[in-house]
């Protein structure tokens, strides 16, 4: 148990690290993803196609082959990012197709009739989508959304696979190093659990907020 | 019909004209994009013949094919494993009685929360000191199914309580005890419902078996790996596999969104399927992402 007690700055340093990799490739992919649900309702037909090959594409990689790819194979191609930029590149561009399907159900769960009804007194194309389209779509992406940050935040172990020292990884050598086993472990799952349930209770006090008291 | 194709006017001869120069300018920078890759590739001699050759070779093809089928058996396994499982899961965490109950839904959060890897870490690293030291293929096949059967049992739980509770009152009506109907009236009913997500959580535990990579079980990640330590065609063998992974996985989601499509179709009348709608609405696509 001491080893724990005496290596604890060093797995919450991994978990620091974890964190990072989290908040970055969950804000990369949110940004990536929205650009490519613009991509897929554009009436131009090529941002389409390209929106429509990169979700099922990215949806359907396992990440652990993107992050292979991308590691050690883009260097073979001239192209060289460190370890935690790649790491969090992979999970971006892999939480994005996540975020993009998210974003689409959303608006399609608005009923037909709101849209109609905001056609029928006026509104432009972007005012009925920013004053009554997006408000009411926000409301069901919010679970979604919580829902791609626990994979984002669990999926950024696979990092420890091809050796970014975040948490799976530095539990895993503490135990390489000092068979001390059980307690490195637990310490690690719960500091997943904890980041797990921060995402889930902040999405559904963020859910509470924006709920419409009727 | 959806929201979209309300949303816009028909588009009058100048808006065509705009989407039409939009159409090209887009065309000309995708094309852009993709000449640039591929120039980069080439300059770094990846597109080279030669080095994609092999890959029509029969011992290359049937090296990978040995991985693909390792990647098959685990899958298979953890689904056989999981299913089960995840539904008697989701049955005790619906049960009347209070310590079966905390029990299973203790299980199912912990297990929805932990990173798979972190997982497959104790089974490789921590439990064998302890005397627990699996043969491999387990090493891989049972820490995803303790992690998938948590995520299938939301699902069924998800499919349990969208059905009509009048169809549990009326077993319990004709007598039938809380176990009984469970089984014979309830579950199969509500499996069907959760058929088309059922489907779609193969493709996560497919992507779950790449994993085999850490624990050196022979699937095709590691066959992959393995390849490569001959060969040096690093870029190729994973462009190939991760081809063979989208092409499996895009088959499974077309048949899940194909099954869903049916259902909606047969169903449209009955009740259940909005409220399916409503609670597996939220169904996490943590599953699907991870890994």
């Amino acid at each position: 148990m001491h080893i724990i007690l005496s290596h604890i700055g060093d797995l919450l340093a991994g978990f620091g690290v974890t964190i990072e990799l989290t908040l970055l490739g969950f804000v990369g992919a949110v940004i990536l993803g929205t650009l490519l649900a613009v991509f897929r309702v554009v009436p131009v037909t090529p941002l389409r196609v390209v929106g429509a090959i990169y979700v099922e594409f990215f949806r359907n990689i396992p990440l652990l082959a993107l992050l292979i790819l991308v590691i050690f194979g883009l260097p073979d191609v001239g192209v060289t990012y460190s370890l935690f930029v790649s790491a969090t590149i992979c999970l971006a561009l892999s939480g994005a197709a996540f975020v993009c399907e998210a974003m689409r159900s959303g608006i399609n769960t608005v009923p037909v009739g709101q849209a109609e009804a905001a056609r029928a007194i006026g509104l432009t194309f972007v005012q009925s989508l920013r004053h009554v389209i997006l408000p009411q779509a926000f409301r069901t992406m919010v679970q979604p959304l919580v829902n791609v940050f626990i994979g984002v935040a669990l999926s950024s172990s696979l990092a420890a696979a091809v050796g970014v020292s975040e948490l799976t990884n530095r539990t895993q050598q503490l135990n390489l190093k000092y068979a001390e086993a059980v307690g490195s472990f637990l310490v690690a799952g719960v500091l997943y659990l904890l980041l797990a349930m921060t995402g889930g209770g902040a999405g559904g006090w963020l859910e509470r907020r924006l709920a419409i008291r009727r | 019909m959806t929201v979209n194709r309300v949303l816009f006017d028909a588009p009058g001869p100048k808006a065509l004209q705009r989407t039409r120069y939009a159409t090209v300018v887009a065309g000309i920078a995708i094309a852009a994009v993709i000449a640039l890759a591929l120039k980069q590739f080439g300059e770094n001699g990846q597109l080279a013949g030669d080095r994609w050759q092999p890959f029509a070779q029969i011992g290359y093809i049937k090296f990978l094919w040995t991985g693909l089928e390792g990647t098959l058996k685990a899958t298979a396994m953890c689904a056989v494993l999981a299913f089960p499982i995840g539904a008697i899961l989701a049955l005790l965490r619906l049960a009347r009685n209070r310590v079966t109950r905390s029990l299973a839904t203790a299980y199912i959060e912990l297990f929805r929360a932990v990173p798979l890897l972190l997982l497959i870490y104790v089974f490789l690293l921590a439990l064998p000191p302890q005397g627990i030291n699996l043969p491999i293929f387990w090493k891989l096949v049972v820490p995803i199914t303790m992690v998938s059967s948590a995520i299938l049992a939301e699902v069924f739980r998800a499919g349990i309580l969208a059905l009509d509770r009048g169809q549990g009152e009326a077993a319990s009506a004709i007598g039938l005890t809380y176990w009984q109907s469970m089984r014979i009236v309830v579950l199969p009913q509500a499996i069907r419902l959760v058929v088309p997500t059922l489907v779609a959580q193969l493709v996560s535990l497919l992507k779950d078996s790449t994993l085999g990579y850490v624990v050196s079980y022979p699937e095709l990640m590691k066959q992959g790996n393995n390849l490569t330590v001959y060969t040096h065609l690093l870029v190729q063998t994973y462009v190939v596999i991760a081809v063979v992974y989208v092409l499996i996985n895009f088959g499974l989601s077309q048949l899940a969104s194909a099954l869903e499509r049916r259902m909606r179709r047969a169903r449209r009348s009955v009740r259940g399927a909005d409220v399916l709608e409503e609670v597996t609405g939220e169904e996490r696509p943590s599953a699907t992402l991870l890994h």
